[in-house]
């Protein structure tokens, strides 16, 4: 058949000699089967530290803001950088889903469902931040337009900080829905196949009496091909407008017009991280090694290579500008000789060397190709992106205007406790969604088994060979 | 002879897409079909219209655009103005240049969401709405064509000749 034919120098992506009730299998194994030793370790680990998490931010609530290391001139640090840390991750899954597929790339299939539940569940974590932050988190309503008691007093559309409430609830409530509709087919293929009355009971309610028929499929299609268009420049805004919190500032080292483009770039990087660290870890535990194969995880070493470059330019140029401009401030920004050998020159060179040395070693195919190097590689870049936070953030404000107000941050066990309570939760959300979800969209990767499928591959190329 | 609906089952997309052409050739009626995944063609083989929803899109967009200039123009311009900043609180228009993220933000947030609730309603998909798929098969690796016609044999030796793998015979009335 000439329609499923493709290029036989792409290497196939699906292994297996899989038919199409293969991948109804083995998607739905874990939904269907008890979870492994290594899940219940897992998932241990990740509740205990969210529950000291929990710890933490019950004891902020009660106590105040002062229970964090702030102080009079560094007055975001800690919190901050979590936030911008965790949106950053978010942005693969949308990336992945979003772009790829209007890009039309199929090797999104096997990871953009993960990479997708990745998103929400890292927007969620991100949001816990600014929240606690406000030190009155009841009266967290009042960042939306609601009338409210003290007669005709809005909220200021003036400011970048309400731009980013709007940005961040419309990234998360698209990211949801689009998420959501992707589910529905897959849901009713786990509801068909239940036996067990409750788990019948719940993917049939949560499969929405889906069934499959052409007209809704072509709906369907319609839906996730314009919801991909609509998050696309969704996903570039929220990065843009998380980088006006800082560049609309008058902070010195903030108040920079390369920060859109580069905290953009930034988050990919970041979040194709977090997608291979994932993906590392779910391909062996959830058996997914006929789906997820190398040159999934080669595609996208070379985005994190791409993206990675691009904050490598932002980074020399911010770097050039400050020792440029002769300005005295500049030397004192968070990429400038100042930064370089002041007393956080641990945190720039832990940047430079997570960000752009490390990664540098993905130009070597074997070392792109290799799924423990990949992994290895995606936690230091995590890391890194971690610390870009950390100095954008701490390094610009610990050294003021004024040399009298120049201080250091030190992060108390509060502050560190709730960032590692929000690794915890994630793991939490993420080790239950792997079990009770599909973790692939089986249904979009089932259209592509006759072109990518390494049987049927084998079975084209051959016919292609005889009629020549 | 009384109406009846004849399912016919099929294992491949391709056998399903051949057997489609065929019966629209012969000139039978196909009621619906139900696949586990969109197969390619299958609309255009149906003479299925092009779907609406997207040039709806456009207007809950347009219609997000126009409620985010609204709100800002009453809150931060009609219903109490304040200098914040230094900044233009007089007219929309001066002021404008500071809502482009909120316009942005809502048009996309109506655009997606409204046209995620009309795929929803049009398709009668609803939390703990019943199973649209008569055969539960038809959402792993199985094909389904629905035909509704009183002439049952000439039917079902179109359905076996075109390759199905099972044919049913089901009442109007019990469906």
């Amino acid at each position: 058949m000439s329609h499923h034919y493709e290029s036989p120098v792409r290497d196939p992506l699906v292994y297996g000699n899989k038919s199409y009730h293969d991948i109804s299998v083995d998607i739905a194994y874990p939904i269907e089967h008890k979870a492994g030793k290594l899940w219940w370790i897992s998932f241990t680990i990740a509740m205990i530290t969210f529950l000291f998490g929990l710890g933490c931010i019950t004891y902020t609530v009660g106590t105040g803001i002062g229970t964090w290391g702030l102080n009079r001139t560094i007055g975001w640090a800690w919190d901050i950088t979590n936030f911008v840390w965790w949106i950053g991750i978010g942005h693969a899954g949308t990336l992945i889903s979003a772009v790829l597929l209007l890009f039309r790339q199929r090797w999104r299939m096997s990871v953009n469902r993960s990479a997708e539940a990745m998103t929400i569940f890292a927007v969620v974590m991100a949001a816990i931040f600014p929240v606690i932050h406000m030190g009155r988190p009841w009266l967290a309503y009042w960042v939306f337009p609601i009338p409210n008691q003290f007669g005709s007093f809005w909220i200021n559309f003036n400011s970048a900080l309400l731009w980013d409430v709007f940005a961040i609830s419309t990234y998360f409530s698209v990211s949801v829905v689009f998420w959501y509709m992707g589910l529905l087919p897959d849901f009713a293929m786990v509801r068909d196949r239940a036996t067990k009355p409750f788990s019948k009971k719940m993917y049939s309610i949560m499969s929405m009496g889906w069934g499959g028929k052409a007209k809704h499929w072509q709906r369907h299609e319609e839906l996730s091909l314009v919801l991909a268009g609509l998050a696309t420049p969704l996903v570039f805004s929220v990065h843009t407008i998380v980088s006006f919190d800082f560049s609309t500032s008058v902070i010195k080292g903030w108040h920079s017009t390369v920060y859109p483009p580069y905290f953009v770039a930034g988050a990919i990087f970041s979040g194709f991280a977090m997608v291979q660290t994932l993906l590392g870890v779910m391909r062996k535990v959830m058996h997914l090694e006929d789906y997820v194969t190398r040159g999934h995880i080669e595609v996208m070493n070379k985005i994190i290579l791409v993206t990675g470059g691009m904050v490598a330019i932002a980074y020399a140029s911010e770097f050039y500008v400050g020792w440029y401009s002769g300005s005295r401030y500049e030397d004192f920004t968070y990429f400038s000789p100042g930064a370089a050998v002041g007393p956080y020159w641990w945190a720039f060179w832990a940047l430079i060397a997570c960000n752009i040395l490390i990664p540098s070693l993905l130009w070597i195919r074997k070392i792109r190709r290799s799924f423990f190097w990949s992994f290895i590689i995606s936690i230091v870049v995590n890391i890194g992106m971690w610390f870009e936070r950390f100095d954008i953030i701490v390094v610009n404000l610990s050294r003021d205007y004024l040399p009298a107000g120049w201080t250091m941050f030190m992060p108390t066990v509060i502050d560190v406790g709730t960032f590692i309570g929000t690794i915890g939760f994630f793991f939490v959300l993420y080790l239950l969604y792997a079990r009770s979800f599909p973790v692939i969209s089986q249904a979009e990767l089932k259209t592509i088994l006759k072109t990518s499928g390494d049987n049927y591959k084998k079975t084209h190329t051959e016919e292609d060979h005889h009629e020549h | 002879m009384s109406t009846k609906i004849i399912y016919g089952l099929y294992g491949d997309d391709d056998d399903l897409l051949k057997a489609v052409d065929a019966f629209k050739k012969d000139g039978i009626d196909i009621k619906e079909v139900y696949t586990p995944f969109p197969v390619h063609g299958l609309d255009t083989a149906l003479g299925l219209r092009k779907t609406r929803i997207s040039d709806l899109a456009f207007f809950y967009g347009v219609y997000g655009t126009l409620l985010a200039s609204v709100m800002t123009w009453y809150m931060m311009n009609h219903d109490w103005p304040q200098n914040i900043g230094g900044k233009p609180a007089f007219t929309w228009f001066e002021n404008m240049p500071a809502f482009v993220p909120i316009m942005f933000e809502l048009t996309v947030f109506c655009a997606a969401h409204l046209m995620s609730l009309t795929f929803l309603t049009r398709n009668k998909l609803y939390p703990g709405g019943k199973a649209q798929n008569p055969d539960p098969r038809t959402t792993d690796d199985k094909f389904l064509m629905e035909i509704e016609s009183d002439d049952v044999e000439r039917i079902k030796t179109a359905f076996i000749n075109t390759g199905a793998e099972e044919v049913t015979v089901r009442d109007l009335t019990t469906v």
